[in-house]
């Protein structure tokens, strides 16, 4: 190898990127600076040392000039360390020979004052000669991967990543919190901009998903707890009792007409609150499993253990209702991780002076979803609280959306669900419709074309943000109903504008468990609280956690379509871990030098991850083979004997 | 008319955390102080008493560590360690007459990058008020000998 002689010789390359380092770092006073340091044979600089051109100047340097050890100084090691570590390697050089100097995300793009960003990058560039020069040669070990993979949430986003998994012929466990999968999507009535009836297109993949052999489908469990690494994570999920026994039931729903209670009492979170169900129930006619859930809460027998048990008479021999069941716990094996567990719509209640709460006739859009919906309570009837059907409705855009008081982001969905609704309500009522908006946001295929149609149904627009809603009349004609003030800021004067129905396009934001969710999985958050991907354009649906993939509006708000795509992009990132049958670990782990061992035992309490043990014989310290994945940090308290390797050292 | 005094600072960043913060702070083009030189680490954990102090040792006037939030970390308890060795090396820091101030530890997520603008052109402020630390020293050391 170049190392001939022993001596270090390194080449050093400073990129100019474009104009992104070069504006503020003088990037060839810096090669130059490079080239009267210690050891540097070769220093260039190099418009884009990413491109071919660019990693074939490091091959024919190695080759060319003997060296043994390179520096780039460019941008992120996150964004390009891979690629040129495989640069030395196609050089002939072991990649670890490779250190990178970040002058982009951490010089040039944070600081103004060229002479200063210029020292910055040299003192960096000086740092890194100094210390590849201690690099040492690493190799990558391999650990197999188990094939089977786990979904996290049965909306459209699990329920696609699953299908596709199973459908390639890998085993899938798909764990949903509700009763049913389905997720938003099952309670959409029409989806834009093809007025595609969302049960329709979603209904026969939520039976695939039941039906397929390849999936093991988990409803009302949660993950408790999840441990190892990629290729390697064991699971732990706890399936809430239902009640019921879903290998047992049939899904006849006699219990449902058999309970006590005649009249159903309590408020149906799948309809929001819009209608009632009996302690027994199905969260909706198409729920999968067709398994009925008992809820506990509000069950008879569970309050006051006299009930008459009407709905063990009912199910009869099959035996399938256990009031006696015990959450249970199962433990699984994958090797990859789907994360796809959706959104929560922004509680209207944040936004004061809409009156969401206050007055009845204020309704949130997915509440006039259900109303619309032909198997909601209303059975597709849009009608008001007290039974009247309006004469005039008023939406408003962008609730919990753009504003500083709640979320600052554009949730993307709303202008278009809120022009899908004009139109199914002007469908279903003929009623006149008001469109309050700050600006229509159309972007996607189809979407522009959509707006025309309540255009062209004299749907009106009125751009401005409404101050508020309230039932203060001051003219007869606003008896009785609800005023929507606000500045019409095309015609410039405010306007008080009477209307029966006001319905509230509430944004999309994180879940509110978001938090212990990405404990659980150790990944990261991004400022507004959804899931960071490892890179917003590179590695959209990636974690920084090797092996754990995001799908759906966990990631960020998005539509059906977007949703699907990218479910699909998490399973083909885990479909190729998981083909490729083995997965290289990074090598820069701990090891024990075992002549410095002294066998003090100390590091072995200290490892979180359990992995060092004792060696009886010889007296040392020995790292747990298999164990190395994520040792990567090791701790400075550690003795002697047990070093993290390079280039971590 | 000497030049002003721009305290030299060094900081440990966590690969995961802080690192990635200082990275968006890059993409987001937040302008900050060009008075520190970073270090990435694979977790605060890894940030020996020694590399602080061999850090001033050689000329530095105050360090930095970053990492993840408490119950954030990637290694699941790198930083509680970090904390623990913080508080210590703090203590002896201060019997070194080496002020409080000059070193310091701070949670920085990934998603904070003008957290790492707020942090570091605090820290620049507060090491300008300080001084250079081996100037101080070194007056010290004077002051000594004449008494």
């Amino acid at each position: 190898m170049p190392e001939r002689d022993g001596t270090i010789r390194i080449g050093v390359y400073a990129c100019h990127c474009g104009t992104n380092i070069a504006a503020t770092v003088d990037v060839e006073s810096l090669a130059a600076f490079a080239k009267s340091l210690p050891n540097v044979v070769v220093s260039r600089k190099y418009k884009y040392m990413c491109s071919d051109p660019g990693q074939e100047l490091i091959r024919r340097d190695i080759q060319e000039h003997g060296l043994n050890r390179i520096v780039v100084a460019s941008c992120s090691p996150h964004l390009h360390e891979h690629t040129f570590r495989t640069a030395t390697k196609v050089g002939g050089l072991n990649p670890f020979y490779f250190h990178m100097v970040n002058i982009r995300e951490q010089d040039s793009w944070v600081h103004a004052n060229k002479a200063e960003a210029t020292r910055k990058a040299m003192d960096l560039v000086r740092a890194a000669v100094r210390r590849v020069a201690f690099h040492e040669a690493l190799e990558k070990g391999r650990v197999s991967i188990h094939p089977d993979v786990l979904v996290v949430g049965g909306g459209i986003a699990g329920i696609h990543a699953a299908l596709t998994l199973a459908n390639a012929g890998k085993h899938v466990y798909l764990v949903e919190r509700d009763p049913s999968i389905g997720g938003h999507m099952a309670k959409f009535d029409k989806t834009f901009p093809t007025l595609d009836c969302a049960a329709c297109i979603l209904t026969p993949k939520m039976s695939a998903v039941k039906n397929h052999p390849n999936i093991t489908l988990w409803t009302y469990s949660d993950v408790t707890a999840i441990e190892g690494y990629v290729g390697n994570f064991k699971v732990t999920v706890t399936r809430r009792p239902r009640y019921v026994n879903e290998d047992l039931c049939a899904g006849c729903l006699e219990c449902l007409e058999a309970c006590v209670y005649r009249q159903a009492k309590v408020p149906d979170d799948f309809n929001l609150g819009l209608s009632k169900r009996r302690p027994i129930y199905i969260p909706f006619p198409q729920a999968v499993p067709l398994v009925p859930v008992v809820d506990p809460e509000t069950c008879i027998q569970f309050k006051s253990g006299k009930c008459r048990k009407t709905c063990i008479e009912a199910c009869g021999e099959r035996l399938a209702i256990d009031l006696q069941m015990e959450p249970k716990q199962e433990q699984i094996e994958v090797g990859t991780v789907i994360l796809a567990t959706g959104f929560q719509t922004v509680d209207a209640r944040r936004v004061p002076y809409y009156g969401y709460g206050v007055y009845p006739n204020v309704y949130t859009a997915l509440e006039v979803e259900r109303l619309v919906n032909a198997s909601g309570p209303t059975n597709g009837e849009v009608v008001l609280r007290d039974g009247r059907t309006p004469k005039t409705v008023g939406i408003v855009h962008c609730v919990g959306s753009r504003d500083e008081n709640t979320n600052r982001w554009c949730s993307r969905v709303c202008c278009m669900y809120s022009l899908k609704l004009a139109h199914l309500i002007k469908e279903h009522t003929g009623a006149e419709i008001f469109n309050f908006y700050i600006d229509m946001r159309t972007p996607g295929k189809g979407f522009e074309e959509f707006y025309q149609k309540p255009l062209n149904e004299r749907v009106h627009f009125i751009r401005g943000r409404v101050a508020e809603v309230t039932d203060w009349v001051l003219d007869p004609s606003e008896e009785g109903r609800l005023v929507i003030r606000v500045e019409d800021t095309l015609a410039g004067f405010v306007r008080r504008i009477p209307v029966d129905m006001v319905v509230l396009s509430t944004g999309l934001e994180p879940r509110a468990d978001a938090q212990q969710v990405r404990r659980l999985f150790n990944i990261t958050r991004s400022n507004e609280g959804f899931f960071l991907e490892r890179h917003p354009k590179l590695a959209p649906v990636n974690t920084f956690t090797d092996g754990i993939f995001l799908a759906g509006c966990c990631q960020g708000p998005k539509d059906i379509p977007d949703t699907v795509a990218q479910a699909g992009a998490a399973a083909a990132e885990a479909l190729a871990l998981i083909d490729a049958g083995y997965i290289e670990m990074e090598p820069n782990t701990a090891h024990v030098i075992e002549e410095a061992c002294s066998g003090c035992k100390t590091c072995i309490p200290m490892c979180p991850y359990h992995a060092i043990s004792f060696l009886e014989e010889g007296k040392r310290a020995e790292i747990k083979p298999g164990t190395l994945q994520r040792l990567r940090h090791m701790c400075g308290r550690l003795p002697v004997g047990l070093y993290p390797a390079e280039p971590f050292r | 008319m000497p030049k002003a005094f721009e305290p030299k600072i060094v900081a440990f960043f966590c690969n995961w955390c802080t690192y990635l913060a200082a990275d968006l702070a890059g993409t987001s083009r937040i302008k900050y102080a060009p008075n520190a030189r970073v270090v990435r680490v694979m977790c605060s954990g890894r940030v020996d008493p020694q590399f602080v102090l061999d850090a001033f040792a050689k000329g530095a006037d105050g360090v930095l560590i970053g990492g993840c939030h408490p119950g954030d970390c990637h290694y699941q308890e790198g930083n509680y360690k970090a904390v623990r060795r913080f508080r210590l090396l703090q203590r002896l820091l201060k019997q070194m007459g080496i002020e409080e101030e000059r070193v310091r530890l701070e949670w920085i997520s990934a998603a904070e990058g003008d957290r790492v603008r707020v942090v570091m052109n605090d820290m620049v402020e507060k090491l300008k008020a300080l001084g250079p630390l081996h100037e101080v020293k070194e007056q010290r050391a004077a002051a000594v000998e004449v008494a």
